[in-house]
């Protein structure tokens, strides 16, 4: 019913526009006016116009400074963001000039030289001298904005210290996990294959293989079972295939044991092989204040992105790949709170800002920023509990949940939608 | 159907006289006007499509999970079951709105109307260089634009890895829905309309620098031409470059290569590819995705000139500085295109370097700025609906093109990137200019299209609204976007700290609805003016270039005598010594009147 009254509304509205065009038409034939000739009142009210919409642009543009100033981010709790904020000020204040200034310039010529029979438009078509000094004024401009750029680019891009304080933050559909060093102050090293329920990240160490082929071992031994079996069509071909996988992910898995043990055997304590076992795997995410931290981003599943608004970063997370940013945070979540937001609730939220799927919208996980000895009293405590993976599909709250489930391990996404139900 | 090779000089053209069958006029017609005509209705139509995803997922954004019967009348109860958008379609609309008003409307359609009506008719030729593949070149358009439309209603829904299809989320299907069949479907649409583009481009440079009539120099050419010769270029020399992309990721998603993927453990399961990079497709993407962007506006900047020019009663302000730029922003668009990957790791000297290439885009586009403004000056404006479409696109390029300057600054970037501020920039500086250019172009070349008039009036009400709600909804988007919020987000309900902003949301989508209302107006106009609008005359704005001197009623070969010799460029407005405020490019020069 409602479909039908929206659908009589835009008939009848489109007839209503159409029978005033049809008027309008038809009086102008009446008095002989062409439709191309247009008259001096029209040309009147289009001048006015011109000169009326830069008073509501502006007006409109002061009204959201206004209202909204205070609904911006707040101070940048890092020092790379007030480095930032400084340059994007100090940018501000060009852009705002040379936007009025043109906008005047551009909506008063329109207005002021509307069309009078009296009068023929000013024959100039060039003049060499006011285009190079727009070619010349722009660039020197830009030229200041390159530098100032650069050098505050080269800044916050250059690589942090060797005793940063190192976080790796760990994305996949569509939450973040947090790992820190143990005792040994190294990360150690990584692989996807050995991604299971106990480690989520896959870190390499003598245990995580052997856990992950002996897995592997049982699941060829049932697959190579079921295809002794009576089997529907296509099936044995299916457990062919799976037979193939699980074969070839099982010589990749004894690959990197060799390499491992070359590389403890080459380098010894300076293997990255050797610092695994003690990492903390963690759902928090703390930083020291005023202490440099190089957080390292990586993804398991697509391309995330690791944004913190108040610290003014963002790195993308890149499956395949090991990207950084550094930081130094200069206010406390609590200074936050209490001086700054004035907001017993606050928090510093890391989100997800690349798109990554149905519940990208909420892919978040709050920064705790500490005082110092904090930090290492919680690092110290988190040390002492093992890691508990959260439940795989625990996904926050979205008004389709099904639809936004993470793929578990025997269903597609696709086949996770209630609406394609396979 | 017998192929009309037009190349055809002045003098010779009597052999195109006989009868043509309803196929050959109006399916498969090798006439550039009649071609150009068809790419536009192809392109209102994909328009309409986009506008009104982009309404239901306005709805959702103003009014988070609430139900709209608008919405479930358009996506049925398995996409918006009681009205309620679903979080994958949320993303499949932005996907396709983008995709659509990016290619199929602001390339297809204003490259695609505009150089098939204008190169022939503003160089003096009888038709495309070769009418047959400019023919091809419409029929594959609309193949691709029919197989993306069907591929909204396959299972799973369209393409949703948003308009940029990184992978590896459009690569693996089990990383999201719209990833499936509809992805495919994107690829293969795409491929389709590159070739489009391909075969157009390849036939607007020929006929351009071949088949320009006696005394039609480079440097009489109208800007229009100049604008769509550049644009042709960029598209020859960056669309197969998006093509390889395409292929290697069809190739990724069906025979199991690893050109973009590497160490990925989806649905539980440890894939075996490895060695790839998705940070490989964006270089590939955005080597085509940055020229793309002066694709979609210099046509319409092209346009703005000319019709700023005629309007204005007035010659455009450094017509040598115009074409300077029009070069300068082309060579440049090639070496910009790392300032879209400043966050993916990218080595931050290679950034530095995209950060200066990608500032120094401004020094021309200030000039063409400044030169639009002198042209307005001391000018004696008729305000035609085209005129103000010309006049909006220039507060928007100026708009659009100042945040820019932010974007490009890497170091700022970092803390807007992908958020709402971004999303404001390029619908001002590349959506909303471009459009613009295209509304002044149909209002000013309906009557050679059509032979009849669009209704003024309705024009002013189209453009008003229009202009007032374009940075109603853009406007209020910086604010958002320097509140943090990301761009592709279902709502922002999860995210206390956005509570403040969000009420803008409403604002904006409140201005979308009215301005999407404008353009029923627009419509209505320009198909009852195609049947019932008043008959046009042959040079109803009094202009110089050559198409006005075509009659009304269109005859395939364009003149019925002779092709017309040029005698001087196409700007002499108002020139002192003139009777008339204007003088046509066929009028020769007095024996001693220089030339500008």
């Amino acid at each position: 019913m409602t479909k039908l009254l929206i659908l009589i509304v835009v008939v009848l509205g489109i007839l209503a526009v159409a029978q005033l065009a049809r008027v309008y038409e038809l009086t102008s034939r009446l008095r002989g006016k062409r439709e191309e000739d247009i008259s001096d009142a029209d040309n009147r009210m289009n001048a006015t116009l011109m000169w009326l919409f830069p008073v509501a642009y502006f007006g409109f543009f002061l009204w959201l400074v206004l209202r909204y100033k205070d609904k911006m981010l707040p101070v940048a709790a890092s020092t790379q963001g007030e480095d930032t904020d400084a340059l994007l000020n100090f940018n501000w204040w060009i852009l705002i000039t040379v936007f009025v200034f043109t906008n005047i310039l551009l909506f008063y010529f329109a207005g002021k030289y509307v069309f009078s029979k009296h009068r023929r438009a000013h024959w100039y078509p060039h003049n060499n001298k006011l285009e190079l000094l727009w070619t010349v004024v722009p660039a020197s401009v830009l030229f200041v904005i390159i530098i100032y750029g650069l050098t505050t680019w080269q800044e916050i891009t250059a690589p942090a210290s060797p005793d940063a304080v190192q976080v790796e933050l760990y994305a996949k559909q569509f939450d973040w996990t947090a790992r820190y060093p143990g005792a040994d102050g190294m990360l150690g090293a990584t692989d996807y294959r050995l991604i299971n329920g106990e480690n989520p990240l896959g870190i390499v160490t003598a245990k995580a293989i052997a856990t992950r082929l002996s897995e592997i071992d049982q699941e060829l031994a049932e697959t190579r079972k079921q295809l002794e079996g009576v089997l529907p069509d296509g099936k044995a071909a299916e457990l062919e295939d799976r037979i193939g996988y699980l074969e070839r992910m099982t010589m990749r898995i004894i690959n990197l044991r060799t390499v491992m043990e070359q590389d403890i055997k080459a380098k010894g304590e300076a293997s990255a092989y050797m610092h695994g076992a003690d990492d903390v795997v963690t759902k928090d995410f703390y930083l020291p204040v005023r202490k440099e931290a190089n957080i390292l981003i990586r993804s398991r599943d697509i391309i995330h992105s690791a944004y913190i608004p108040h610290l003014r970063i963002q790195m993308n997370a890149v499956p395949g790949m090991t990207t950084m940013m550094k930081v130094v945070p200069t206010i406390t979540t609590d200074s936050m709170r209490t001086h700054v937001m004035k907001d017993e609730k606050f928090d510093f939220i890391l989100l997800c800002n690349k798109i990554c799927g149905a519940s990208h919208y909420n892919m978040q996980m709050p920064l705790i920023v500490t005082p110092p000895a904090d930090f290492d009293a919680w690092v110290a405590e988190a040390n002492k509990k093992p890691f508990e993976p959260k439940e795989e599909q625990a996904v926050p709250a979205a008004p389709v949940a099904d639809s936004t489930a993470t793929a578990s391990k025997d269903s597609t996404a696709i086949a996770a939608l209630p609406a394609t139900g396979k | 159907m017998g192929a009309h090779a037009h190349t055809a000089q002045a003098g010779h053209h009597d052999h195109h006289h006989h009868e043509e069958s309803f196929i050959s006029k109006w399916v498969f017609s090798h006439d550039h006007k009649m071609i150009g005509k068809q790419f536009l209705v192809t392109a209102i139509v994909m328009a309409w499509v986009a506008v009104i995803m982009s309404l239901i997922f306005r709805l959702q954004l103003a009014w988070p999970n609430e139900g709209f019967a608008f919405t479930n009348f358009f996506l049925g109860d398995k996409w918006a079951p009681e009205g309620v958008l679903d979080p994958n379609m949320y993303l499949a609309l932005v996907t396709i709105h983008g995709t659509i008003m990016v290619f199929f409307v602001l390339t297809g359609g204003l490259s695609g109307t505009f150089a098939n009506l204008l190169i022939p008719l503003q160089v003096g030729a009888r038709d495309m260089a070769s009418g047959f593949i400019n023919m091809l070149s419409y029929w594959f358009f609309f193949l691709s634009s029919v197989i993306m439309l069907a591929s909204l209603f396959v299972e799973g829904g369209p393409a949703s890895a948003g308009w940029t299809i990184y992978p590896p989320l459009s690569a693996l299907p089990k990383a999201m829905p719209g990833s499936g069949a509809g992805m495919t479907l994107w690829l293969v649409s795409m491929t389709l309309f590159i070739a489009s583009s391909l075969m157009g481009g390849l036939n607007y440079v020929a006929t351009i620098l071949n088949l320009r009539t006696k005394g039609m120099r480079m440097t009489r050419l109208p800007l229009t031409v100049w604008a769509l010769l550049l644009t042709a270029v960029l598209g020859i020399l960056s669309f197969p470059v998006l093509l390889s992309a395409a292929l290697l990721l069809l190739l990724d998603r069906t025979l199991g290569t690893s050109f973009y993927l590497s160490d990925i453990h989806l649905a539980g399961e440890a894939l075996e590819q490895t060695g790839g990079s998705p940070i490989l497709f964006q270089h590939l993407f955005w080597f085509l995705g940055h020229p793309e962007v002066y694709i979609v506006l210099l046509p319409a900047l092209g346009i703005t000139s000319e019709i700023i020019s005629t309007n204005a009663r007035k010659p455009i302000f450094g017509y040598r500085a115009m074409i300077g730029s029009i070069l300068a922003i082309g060579f440049l668009s090639f070496i910009v295109w790392g300032h879209h990957m400043f966050v993916t790791g990218m080595n931050p000297f290679l950034g530095s370097v995209f950060v200066a290439t990608t500032l120094l885009i401004a020094i021309p586009s200030a000039v063409k700025v400044f030169n639009y403004i002198t042209t307005l000056w001391r000018g004696n404006i008729i305000f035609t609906p085209a005129m103000l479409f010309s006049i909006g696109l220039v507060a928007t390029f100026i708009a659009g093109g100042l945040t820019g300057i932010i974007l490009a600054d890497s170091a700022l970037d970092i803390a807007v990137h992908d958020t709402y501020f971004v999303v404001a920039h390029f619908h001002i500086v590349m959506g909303m200019s471009a459009i613009f250019g295209m509304f002044a172009g149909i209002y000013h070349w309906f009557p050679k299209m059509y032979g009849r008039m669009m209704n003024t009036k309705l024009g002013y009400a189209h453009f008003w609204i229009t202009f007032v709600c374009a940075f109603g909804v853009f406007f209020p988007m910086h604010f958002i976007g320097l509140a943090g919020a990301p761009r592709r987000y279902y709502s922002y309900t999860e995210f206390p700290m956005f509570d403040g902003v969000v009420d803008l949301n409403v604002l904006v989508t409140v201005f979308a609805i009215i301005g999407a209302l404008a353009q029923v107006v627009f419509t209505y106009n320009f198909f009852y003016s195609i049947y019932r609008g008043p008959k046009a005359v042959q040079n109803p704005w009094k202009s110089n270039t050559l198409e006005w001197t075509t009659p009304v009623e269109h005859v395939h070969g364009n003149w019925p005598g002779p092709i017309p010799v040029v005698y001087r460029w196409p700007y002499d407005y108002s020139k002192p010594g003139k009777a008339e405020d204007w003088v046509s490019q066929v009028t020769p020069l007095e024996p001693d009147e220089e030339e500008h």
